[in-house]
C-alpha cells in the first residue's frame, strides 16, 4: 500500500526534526568524549558502530572517571538491553528479511522506535517513520559527534569551560523524561544512593554497576505484585 | 584500551539491538524481562548521575559538578532543550571556578 505524500512528507518533516535536536545530543557526546580522554576518532567509531546514546556515555564517562573497560562495557550492554524489546516491538511490522534486517537493528533506538509506535494505525506508516527516523538521528548524531569532537579538541584544557560538570548534567537530562512514576523515581533514588555508597568501597565503574541490582530488584518486586 | 572497550561494546550493543529481530517473541516477550528491562536505564542513569557529580577517582567530594547539576535540573524543569540543560551547567561550573568559589 502506498503512503498518501502528505502523511509522508509530515513524517519525513518531524523525523528531520528529531535528528536535529539528536543532533545536539550529538554535538556534546562529541565534546565529553574528548574531555574523557577519547580521540576523534574513537568518538566516532562509538556513533558509527554503537549508535545508542546513553551507553555510549556511560561508556565514555567511566572510561574516562577510571573505571576500566569491563565496567565500561557492562555497563554499555545493560543500558542497551531496552533496545532488544524495541525490535521485538518493531519486527512485525517492518517484515524485514535479510540486509535490512541487519540495517533495521543498528537503527533500533528509543526515537526510531517511538516514530514507529506513533505511527502504528498504518503499517505503511509505521514503516516510514521506523527508516525516516532512523536514518535523520544517525546522519545528524554523526554529524553532531564528529564536530563536537573536532570542537572540543582544540580547546587545551577541557575543565576551564566545565565540561566536566556537563557530564552528570547529559545524564539528568537522558533520565529526566524516564521518571514518570512513583515506581521510577523510588528506582532511581535507591539506584542513586547504592551508588553513592559504592564510590568509597569499590574501584570506579561498580558504583554504577551495582545500582543494576536495584533494577533487578525492583523489577522482580512489580513482576510478583502483578 | 579504550578501543577494546569500543568495539566489544558496540558488537554487544548490536546484538541486543538484532536479538529483538531474530528471536521469536515468546522467547523474550515475558512480563519480567519487559519490567526489569525498563527499570534498567532509570538505575544506571541515576547511578551515572551520582558517581559522575560527585565522585573523584574513590573519593567522594562536593564540587562546581554540584552546582551545575542543580542547574541543569532548573533548566530541566523549565523545560529547555538538552544543548542548554547542558551549557548551562557547564557555564555554572566554570564561571564559579573562574571566580574561586568552588574546585
Amino acid at each position: 500500500m502506498e503512503l498518501p505524500p502528505p502523511r509522508k512528507r509530515a513524517i519525513r518533516s518531524n523525523a528531520l526534526g528529531i535528528g536535529i535536536a539528536t543532533g545536539a545530543y550529538g554535538l556534546s557526546f562529541g565534546a565529553i568524549s574528548i574531555a574523557s580522554g577519547l580521540t576523534i576518532w574513537q568518538a566516532q567509531a562509538l556513533s558509527v558502530l554503537m549508535f545508542t546514546g546513553a551507553s555510549q556515555f556511560a561508556l565514555v564517562g567511566i572510561l574516562g572517571a577510571g573505571g576500566g573497560i569491563v565496567a565500561a562495557v557492562l555497563t554499555a550492554w545493560f543500558l542497551g538491553a531496552r533496545n532488544g524489546l524495541y525490535g521485538l516491538h518493531v519486527a512485525p511490522t517492518l517484515q524485514l528479511i535479510g540486509w535490512r534486517r541487519l540495517v533495521a537493528a543498528q537503527l533500533t533506538i528509543d526515537e526510531s522506535t517511538a516514530m514507529a509506535v506513533a505511527h502504528e494505525d498504518t503499517p505503511a506508516a509505521s514503516r516510514h517513520a521506523f527508516w525516516a527516523t532512523g536514518i535523520s538521528v544517525f546522519v545528524l548524531w554523526n554529524i553532531g559527534t564528529a564536530l563536537g569532537a573536532i570542537g572540543a579538541s582544540l580547546l587545551s584544557e577541557p575543565e576551564i569551560l566545565g565540561l566536566d560538570a556537563a557530564i552528570p548534567a547529559g545524564f539528568m537530562a537522558l533520565l529526566w523524561p524516564r521518571l514518570k512514576d512513583r515506581l521510577s523515581w523510588a528506582v532511581a533514588c535507591a539506584g542513586g544512593l547504592v551508588a553513592l555508597a559504592l564510590i568509597p568501597v569499590t574501584a570506579p565503574g561498580v558504583p554504577v554497576l551495582g545500582s543494576a541490582l536495584v533494577a533487578v530488584a525492583a523489577g522482580i518486586w512489580v513482576w510478583r505484585r502483578a | 584500551m579504550i578501543w577494546l572497550a569500543i568495539l566489544l561494546g558496540a558488537a554487544g550493543t548490536y546484538l541486543e539491538k538484532l536479538i529483538g529481530f531474530i528471536l521469536p517473541a515468546t522467547v523474550l516477550d515475558r512480563p519480567i524481562v519487559r519490567s526489569i528491562a525498563g527499570l534498567l536505564p532509570v538505575a544506571l542513569l541515576a547511578a551515572l548521575v551520582i558517581v559522575q557529580t560527585f565522585a573523584t577517582g574513590q573519593a567522594v567530594s562536593v564540587d562546581a559538578r554540584l552546582a551545575g547539576l542543580a542547574v541543569a535540573i532548573v533548566a530541566l524543569m523549565l523545560r529547555a532543550p538538552f544543548l542548554v540543560v547542558i551549557l548551562s551547567a557547564a557555564i555554572t561550573a566554570a564561571l564559579l571556578r573562574a571566580i574561586g568559589v568552588a574546585a
